[in-house]
């Protein structure tokens, strides 16, 4: 392991990124380091590569990193290769990812799920078999964060997912974050399929878990946020200190609050005007993905 | 329908062993009324004519008995009872997991255990015998109320209708009857426990009948046997039920034998007029099981809920033939099964519903889902209807799917392993018919056995 002497917060690190779905490749070079405590926004057009950053640094099976490294790189220098990890070993390092579209899993209540999932997450080292964390420990815990969510209480009760609003997905999402308060977590598209009132709450929420635990004032020991997402409202109450647009596959710019303000009020014309090669790039997948499409696949 | 005469199956050689002079053995020194031997007797002789049962019939053609040899069971009919005449506790213990996984579960308001055919425990809380119930081994029952038993004990299952049949009529052993006063209502559960050593014979016959108004709780579970070849061990059983008028039976057979037990059994329920019945069939066990299991609406108004909960793996087969035959005006019968299979198993399920012409206002339902755990696995689903009645609603489904891979991954990325991930998606898979078994420890139980054999899906 390679200790560095300045000092840091907990980093994840991303270097040089290639990742591929069924031998096309989708991102083509990704590097991004996040502190904890800070928060970045990644926003980009449809099928720029954003979700498939996601699901790369979580570890979907279907999703091949080709090249680079994604590491977690801790204050006193200790690096873990990610990359290595199966995706429950990435959750229990700290690493959580907020679906777009998450699953239903008929017949198995959100308050069992996410009770195998807290205790997993707090207890790493945790044997399958080995008891899971006590009930009522567990329901006091997670009657609190429902109400600071202003989440219904009979909501732990019904089956993850199944038959719920778009909305309703959501909040059990940011549920889970505020239950399994991960080191790093990547929030993709939090906000769709949201009305502005409901936008406002996820941001609000989103603020008061990222910041928990943290100090302050330095941000020490904060959660470190990705938060994909077209709009500008989820970031209202999560100001980014960095700001980062993707483009056929890269991340082509980085700035800082202003940047996305500036993408939400005039879109990625300027951006695709500045960079040719990743406009191109992006030409190139959506007509491979409507041929494919075309061919019935 | 095929008429062509079954190529499969030889016919029995004339004596399978299964004759008079082992049921004279058996029966030396027993005080069974007379009545009760003729029906054995008549049933040898109905054995000596019947083959065993062709894959040319509709009911066994997804049945394979190659491997089946009758002959080989007869010592295990004399079997002797085993030293203590207890069930050894390491037969429980060590069987397969969820062995008994009902008997520890409630406190009971009666207990029968047998072993190899011989009872080891006859137990009922004198505050229910004084209420007039009767429970208890069937040969003590016969021996003490026979006459009353008579008009029932093989009323309701047909004791000519295959090899199987025939057999059980005439050697069954053990096994339980269960008879409610009209109006008494019984709160414990009984529980009925049949268990082999490796290489037995069970046969045992449960009757349970309850009067009108009446209202009782019957589980009962069979675990034992070998998990291979000669070692395995046979269940030759029935179950007759009668549900009396306004009467409610909760019924749960778990059958939970080890992987070398060849299971064969008829179960017929009869529900009459504003009778209830709630009837769960689970089934984790055996190498090969074939279940007749019969529903029959008798009265007007009879109400009936058929829950299946089934575990399949290794090559396991289990075959299930269910009727839900709808005799009088006004019934509804609601059939849900559930399999879930793992590695190379098989699990058919073949159902019918049937409306007499009588059978106005008939709400019949039959559903199937099943979830395949691994690529080897197969499953067959069979509905059918037979309607002679005009006004009747009568519906049937049926689901075969995979575990996804994606709400694999969705419950790995919050931290599951893979395994504990498929165990809750089996878990929800399952979570349904849980969800109508009203008995929360059967409940329980049954989750927590079927939860230790699901392994990685493949």
């Amino acid at each position: 392991m390679t200790q560095h002497p300045e000092h840091h917060p907990d980093q994840l690190v991303i270097r040089g990124l290639h990742v591929a779905v069924e031998g096309q490749e989708i991102l083509k070079g990704v590097d991004l380091t996040i502190g904890r405590g800070e928060i970045h926004a990644l926003m980009g057009p449809n099928g720029s590569g954003k979700s498939t950053l996601g699901y790369a640094i979580m570890g979907h099976p279907s999703y091949e990193v080709t090249a680079g490294t994604i590491e977690l790189v801790a204050a006193d220098g200790i690096r873990r290769d990610l990359l290595a990890m199966e995706p429950d070993e990435r959750a229990r390092a700290g690493v959580f990812l907020a679906f777009q579209r998450p699953m239903a899993i008929p017949g198995v209540r959100l308050a069992d799920f996410l009770r195998h999932a807290v205790t997993n997450v707090r207890n790493p080292e945790r044997k399958e078999g080995q008891e899971l964390m006590p009930m009522k420990e567990f329901r006091s815990e997670l009657k609190a964060k429902m109400s600071e969510l202003s989440i219904d209480s009979d909501f732990a009760r019904r089956y993850v997912n199944e038959g719920f609003s778009g909305g309703e997905m959501k909040r059990a999402e940011i549920l889970q974050l505020a239950m399994l308060q991960p080191r790093f977590a990547i929030l993709d598209e939090t906000d769709s399929g949201l009305d502005a009132d409901a936008v406002r709450l996820a941001s609000q929420s989103i603020a008061r878990i990222g910041g928990a635990g943290g100090d302050a004032a330095s941000g020490a020991g904060a959660m470190g946020i990705l938060i994909i997402t077209h709009h500008e409202q989820l970031l209202e109450h999560n100001v980014p200190h960095r700001t980062h647009v993707m483009l056929g596959g890269r991340i082509v710019e980085s700035g800082g609050a202003e940047l996305a303000a500036e993408l939400h009020k005039r879109g990625y014309e300027r951006i695709r005007a500045a960079y040719p090669d990743a406009a191109a790039a992006e030409r190139a997948m959506e007509e491979s993905t409507r041929n494919t499409e075309a061919a019935g696949v | 329908m095929t008429t062509a005469a079954p190529k499969s199956t030889a016919p029995i050689p004339a004596s399978t062993g299964f004759d008079h002079p082992l049921l004279d053995r058996l029966l030396a020194g027993s005080s069974l009324p007379e009545w009760a031997v003729k029906l054995r007797r008549d049933a040898v002789d109905r054995l000596d004519t019947l083959s065993l049962p062709g894959r040319g019939e509709e009911n066994w053609m997804r049945t394979d008995l190659r491997m089946f040899q009758p002959h080989g069971w007869v010592k295990a009919a004399e079997r002797p009872a085993t030293s203590g005449g207890a069930i050894p506790a390491g037969l429980l213990e060590s069987a397969t997991q969820g062995a008994a996984a009902l008997a520890g579960t409630v406190a009971f308001g009666g207990r029968i255990a047998a072993l190899d055919g011989h009872v080891v425990r006859d137990e009922l809380d004198p505050a229910l015998a004084a209420q007039g119930i009767l429970f208890g081994a069937p040969e003590r029952i016969l021996a003490e109320h026979g006459e009353r038993l008579r008009s029932r004990w093989f009323s309701a299952v047909d004791a000519s209708a295959d090899w199987f049949a025939a057999m059980h009529a005439a050697f069954h052993r053990a096994g339980a009857v269960l008879w409610v006063p009209a109006g008494v209502r019984l709160t414990a559960p009984l529980h009925v426990l049949s268990a082999i050593t490796p290489g037995g014979l069970d046969t045992s016959h449960v009757l349970v009948v309850l009067e009108d108004g009446a209202e009782a709780t019957v589980l009962t579970e069979t675990v034992g046997g070998g998990d291979s070849g000669s070692d395995g061990g046979l269940h030759c059983g029935a179950t007759e039920i009668v549900v009396g008028r306004n009467a409610s039976l909760r019924m749960v057979n778990l059958q939970n034998w080890s992987r070398g037990v060849w299971h064969f059994a008829r179960q017929r329920a009869a529900v009459e007029a504003g009778g209830r019945l709630q009837w769960t069939l689970a089934a984790l066990g055996s190498r090969l099981s074939q279940v007749q299991q019969d529903v029959a609406l008798v009265g007007r108004g009879a109400d009936a809920q058929v829950n299946g909960v089934m575990f399949t793996e290794g090559r396991q087969q289990l075959v299930y033939n269910t009727l839900q035959h709808h005799m009088a005006p006004g019934c509804h019968s609601d059939l849900l099964y559930k399999g879930a299979l793992q590695d190379r198993s098989r699990l058919v399920w073949r159902g019918m519903i049937k409306v007499d012409k009588a059978a106005q206002k008939t709400d019949g339902y039959q559903r199937n889902d099943t979830l395949m755990l691994s690529r080897e696995a197969r499953s067959d689903s069979i509905p059918g209807l037979e309607i002679e009645a005009d006004d009747v609603r009568c519906t049937h489904g049926a689901t075969s799917g995979r575990v996804d891979e994606e709400q694999i991954f969705y419950a790995r990325a919050r931290g599951l392993t893979a395994d504990e991930a498929a165990r809750l998606v089996v878990a929800g898979f399952f979570q349904q018919v849980f969800d109508r078994i009203t008995i929360p420890p059967v409940r329980e139980a049954l989750s927590a056995a079927i939860g230790g054999r699901i392994r990685r899906v493949s």
